[in-house]
């Protein structure tokens, strides 16, 4: 018997063992230190000019640069070294001034050939490159509490219009309870507001009590669990707003589980800043000024800029409902004001409120959310911290209401431009659904991930000689088949973690490893086999055939339920046990491919042809 | 197959299991008694790695730091020689408090730290607001309390009764920068800041949960597939091996008092994963051998299994080895642990595939007719002469 492959096999392989060269290819490209310009806000974009500026700053500093090119967002230019690029960011930053952000940057010298073919390198981790590494978590209760004690003010303003009297409404722990004076009034409200509010669930099953009757209101499961999602998702965009004005090249901001946010900053080493514009966990609430004749009941009072100010307890809307806000001049005063669109329910609950209240005042309360650490006495008698979170109200603006307002309208009176424009990025980027805290911080020095680097490469030289040689001395000819598929394999890994766009960390770089190691088992296995089968008295080529044949099913075992595992650890892990998975999963795939079908093609194309082999060099 | 001298694996099963009791009695003592050393991420608390220009001197480091007013403060070196690990369990901020209050009592004014809050939010260059009582703004007004090398920019804000400074830098980074002076001057040698880390403690515990039920998990799906694709008999000596294997590695990691991280976490993963996979390939092999040797008893079957796998286990796990040994050579402290682990799963993991995975097939008397499917059962029986 003979072993061949059909043609379009050898072919199939050697496209995929090209493709792998390809696309693990841009990873031997060293990066640029550059800079990458954008504009400060997003209607700011960067043009031909601008760049001519700040290479023009460059050359007057004498600071060699090159390469300089646009994206559709910034503008990048090149150095030739880390020093140059710091000097270089400092020049370019004071000559465009603070409309301009300019960021440190690696920008990727890939040929243009391969970047055609949607070749790009991996994306290295902050433990190779070095940045700061925050975990927030968002308080979804609290918001949650918030939402409920709005939801009970436009109860009672729905039974007012219906005429249902009633006692008092009173939220504890986000559930509702309203009080009658009598059974007939409480089951006439639950049964007008029921149709309304179709997200709670009601209950007035209570009996009397002091007088009293009670129904209570809670949120569904549903429901709550979508606000969790919408508060997530807002502050998530929240986040990315903030962080792109810090000026950080290749931020990552995501979700992790249900309510927290990883945020990532390669190449920052400033953590104060970061955490600065990061932690300005802040909401925004419109309220009407209190009428002089209001019950103090409904009425609280904050401080404005020293002085105190009475505002109404029900608010009009939070900050949640602001879609943009800008400051700018107003033409005919001259003097600085902060134009508000709104979305569509703001513009509607706003016009509501105002309509009925032109000449009053209207106040901008700005809500932030802190954490103190108190000391405190644990169980066994020691001093332990706990963090204890609270929140701090004041009024940023208080402007009278010239006419009813909708979806656009305008906050005039403010003292500077200056404050105009705090006023301003305050509206857009304060609006935090939920309140967060940091549960996490991380930070690795630049010249420790470079020193990871060369650490994590040292480690897979090594590791691959050595396998090389074993293989090659204990397996002969075919060692080098296995050899070959080795080396291809790796190619394959990187060239999918390229592709997918997976970022390469230090517990990556030992996935990587490891799949080396491993990835030699499928081989072992198979040239054992084919040893016994020639022991056994069988001819060569059937000792071939056979031998992979019955490793077949074992190796397919086998790599599955590791596979199994890899997957259960990406499934629960979170940063460097996820690194780890990723690598591994994907190891354990390519080296399927490449051990079995990549090492029979190479048996087959020096072995499979020979009608009379006599002895295998195994 | 005849010619190739079979191996009597099973003759050894009694003083085998005596010692994986024996490893498993040690390992769990050094839990219980010892404990696992639990990395900051399971931990919670702050830690940050230093590196020194000369040769680092860790009793007096040490004895700098019980100097500062840190939570349980400790250093040890960190790969080399010049680099230093200091971890507390609380936050590096403390520290900050304790100098902080140190250089205010030298003020003799009576002035004390109330609160540290974050900063007002129309204070946006301000990190951080120290709360003091008892003192005027003239003896808070100093750049010898609050130096400008740590606190950055700072500002006195007066309000009923209370004196307040905003700082630019967070205490927790201006001690940082403190810390490393006070190690620069003391030691006499230059100090860099490599890398800092804080882990709230509210994570560490649920990184502890979360690995601890991504085991259960791992072993119960193991469990269901070895079931699914063999028969009950091997995926309880599939789960045996494995569980054997994972508390060895602990066990390993209490007695030597290593750091326990997320990534020797994973590695204990990964060590379910070869163990596996060693186990599978020779499960493979007794299904095999049982459907085609078939006068042999349970004994026979299975050495003879363990002998023809015994070639391909040993390599494996030499390559494993080799590149995990490299990886433990070269691969840098933050990976020796991970390294670690894996090398003495592997090593205990090849063992196990041996004398506890197949051993338990034998204690739990594995028949030629566990392994027939019923249907093909009966038509056997029917060709039989």
């Amino acid at each position: 018997m003979l072993n061949r492959y059909p043609l379009w096999k050898y072919l199939l392989i050697l496209l995929v063992a090209v493709l792998g060269f390809v696309y693990s290819a841009p990873n031997l490209y060293p990066p640029d230190d550059a800079i990458q310009i954008s504009g400060s806000s997003s209607d700011l974009t960067i043009d031909a000019a601008t760049l001519k500026r700040a290479e023009k700053a460059l050359d007057e500093a004498g600071i060699t640069h090159f390469g300089s090119e646009f994206s559709d967002t910034a503008a990048a230019l090149r150095f030739n070294n880390g020093e140059d690029q710091l000097q270089g960011k400092k020049v370019v930053q004071d000559a465009l001034g603070s409309d301009y952000v300019v960021a440190l940057n690696q920008a990727a010298t890939t040929p243009d050939w391969l970047v055609s073919m949607g070749a790009s390198p991996m994306k290295l981790g902050l433990d190779l490159r070095g940045g700061v590494h925050f975990l927030l978590e968002v308080d979804v209760d609290s918001a949650i509490t918030k939402r409920q004690q709005t939801s009970a003010d436009e109860m009672k303003d729905q039974l007012r219009d219906e005429r249902i009297r009633y006692l008092k409404f009173d939220v504890e722990n986000s559930v509702i309870v309203g009080y009658f004076r009598s059974e007939e009034l409480r089951d006439q409200a639950v049964s007008a507001l029921r149709s309304e509010y179709r997200e709670m669930l009601f209950d007035n099953d209570f009996p009397e009590q002091n007088g009293h009757y009670r129904f209570t209101a809670t949120l569904s499961e549903a429901s709550q669990r979508q606000m969790e999602q919408d508060a997530l998702t807002q502050n998530l965009t929240t986040l990315r707003k903030r962080v792109n004005e810090l000026g950080v090249s290749e931020p990552i901001v995501q979700s992790q589980g249900r309510n927290r946010i990883i945020v990532q900053l390669p190449g920052v080493q400033d953590t104060a800043e970061a955490k600065r514009v990061i932690g300005k966990t802040a909401n925004l609430e419109f309220r009407l000024e209190a009428a002089p004749d209001a019950l103090s009941a409904a009425t609280e009072e904050f401080d404005y800029n020293g002085y105190p100010a009475s505002l109404e307890r029900k608010l009009i809307l939070t900050g949640d409902h602001v879609a943009n806000a800008n400051a700018s001049m107003d033409p005919e005063t001259n003097m600085p004001q902060v134009n508000i669109t709104l979305d569509s329910l703001g513009g509607t609950k706003m016009n509501h409120a105002t309509r009925s209240n032109i000449g009053r005042r209207m106040a901008v309360l700005f809500i932030e959310y802190k954490t103190r650490m108190n000391v405190e006495e644990d169980e066994n008698g020691e001093q332990v911290q706990v963090p204890e979170q609270y929140v701090e109200r004041s009024v940023i603006s208080l402007a009278t209401i010239q006419g009813a307002l909708g979806v656009q309208f305008r906050i005039t009176g403010l003292d500077s431009p200056r404050a105009a424009s705090e006023l301003a990025l305050m509206l857009r980027s304060g609006a935090l659904a939920a309140p967060m805290y940091f549960v996490e911080e991380r930070t690795i020095g630049p010249s420790l991930g470079a020193e990871n680097i060369q650490l994590g490469v040292k480690s897979v030289q090594w590791g691959l000689a050595l396998v090389l040689l074993f293989m090659l001395v204990y397996y002969k000819v075919f060692g080098v088949f296995a050899n070959i598929a080795l080396a291809v394999n790796i190619l394959l890994l990187v060239a999918v973690m390229s592709l997918l766009g997976a970022t390469l960390t230090l517990p990556g770089i030992a996935g990587i490893v490891l799949t080396v190691g491993m990835a030699v088992d499928a081989n072992v296995l198979i040239f054992a086999r084919i040893r016994e089968e020639l022991k056994a008295g069988a001819s060569p080529q059937s000792a071939i055939s056979a031998g992979y044949d019955r490793a077949y099913v074992t190796i397919l075992d086998a790599n599955i339920t590791t596979l199994i595992v890899a997957v259960i650890l990406y499934a629960i892990g979170t940063g460097p046990v996820k690194g780890f998975a990723v690598t591994l999963s994907i190891g354990i795939l390519t080296s399927m491919f490449t051990a079995i079908m990549g090492t029979r093609a190479l048996t087959n194309l020096v072995y499979g042809g020979r009608k009379n082999l006599k002895k295998l060099w195994i | 197959m005849s010619e190739q001298k079979i191996l009597n694996f099973m003759g050894a099963r009694i003083p085998a299991t005596a010692l994986s009791v024996i490893m498993l009695v040690v390992a769990i003592g050094a839990l219980a008694m010892n404990g696992l050393k639990l990395g900051l991420d399971f931990t919670g608390g702050a830690q940050v790695e230093v590196s020194f220009s000369e040769p680092a001197d860790i009793p007096e480091i040490r004895s700098i730091l019980d100097e500062q007013g840190l939570n349980n403060p400790v250093a040890v070196l960190f790969g080399s020689d010049t680099e230093v690990l200091i971890r507390t369990q609380g936050a590096m901020g403390d520290g900050g408090q304790v100098a902080l209050e140190r250089r205010l009592q030298n003020t003799g004014s009576g002035a004390a730290l109330e609160a540290v809050n974050r900063a007002p939010s129309d204070q946006g260059n301000y990190a951080q607001e120290l709360v003091f009582s008892g003192a005027s703004a003239g003896v808070l007004d100093s750049t010898e309390l609050f130096p400008p090398r740590f606190f950055g920019d700072t500002r006195i804000v007066e309000t009923d009764g209370a004196v307040s400074v905003l700082v630019e830098n967070s205490l927790d980074n201006a001690y940082t920068q403190e810390l490393l002076e006070v190690l620069s001057a003391e030691t006499g040698s230059q100090v860099e800041l490599r890398r800092s880390e804080y882990v709230g403690p509210q994570i560490g515990a649920e990184l502890r949960d979360e690995g601890g039920m991504g085991m259960l998990i791992a072993l119960a799906v193991v469990m269901l597939y070895v079931a699914a694709r063999f028969q009950f008999k091997f995926s309880v000596g599939a789960v045996l091996a494995l569980v054997h294997d994972v508390i060895i590695v602990l066990g390993f990691f209490a007695l030597l008092q290593i750091d326990f991280d997320l990534t020797v976490l994973a590695a204990v993963l990964a060590v379910i994963g070869y163990s596996l996979n060693d186990t599978i390939v020779v499960f493979d092999r007794i299904r095999e051998n049982f459907r085609k040797m078939r006068k042999g008893s349970t004994r026979e079957v299975i050495n003879a299994s363990l002998t023809q796998t015994l070639e391909r286990t040993f390599i494996t796990s030499l390559t494993t080895l080799l590149v995990l040994v490299m990886l433990f050579l070269f691969g840098g402290e933050l990976i020796s642990g991970f390294a670690l682990a894996l090398i003495v799963g592997v090593v205990v993991g090849t063992y196990s595939s041996i004398y506890v995975s197949a051993n338990t097939l034998m204690w739990l008397h594995l028949e030629k007719e566990d392994l027939m499917p019923p249907e093909k059962e009966g038509t056997e029986i029917d060709e039989m002469p």
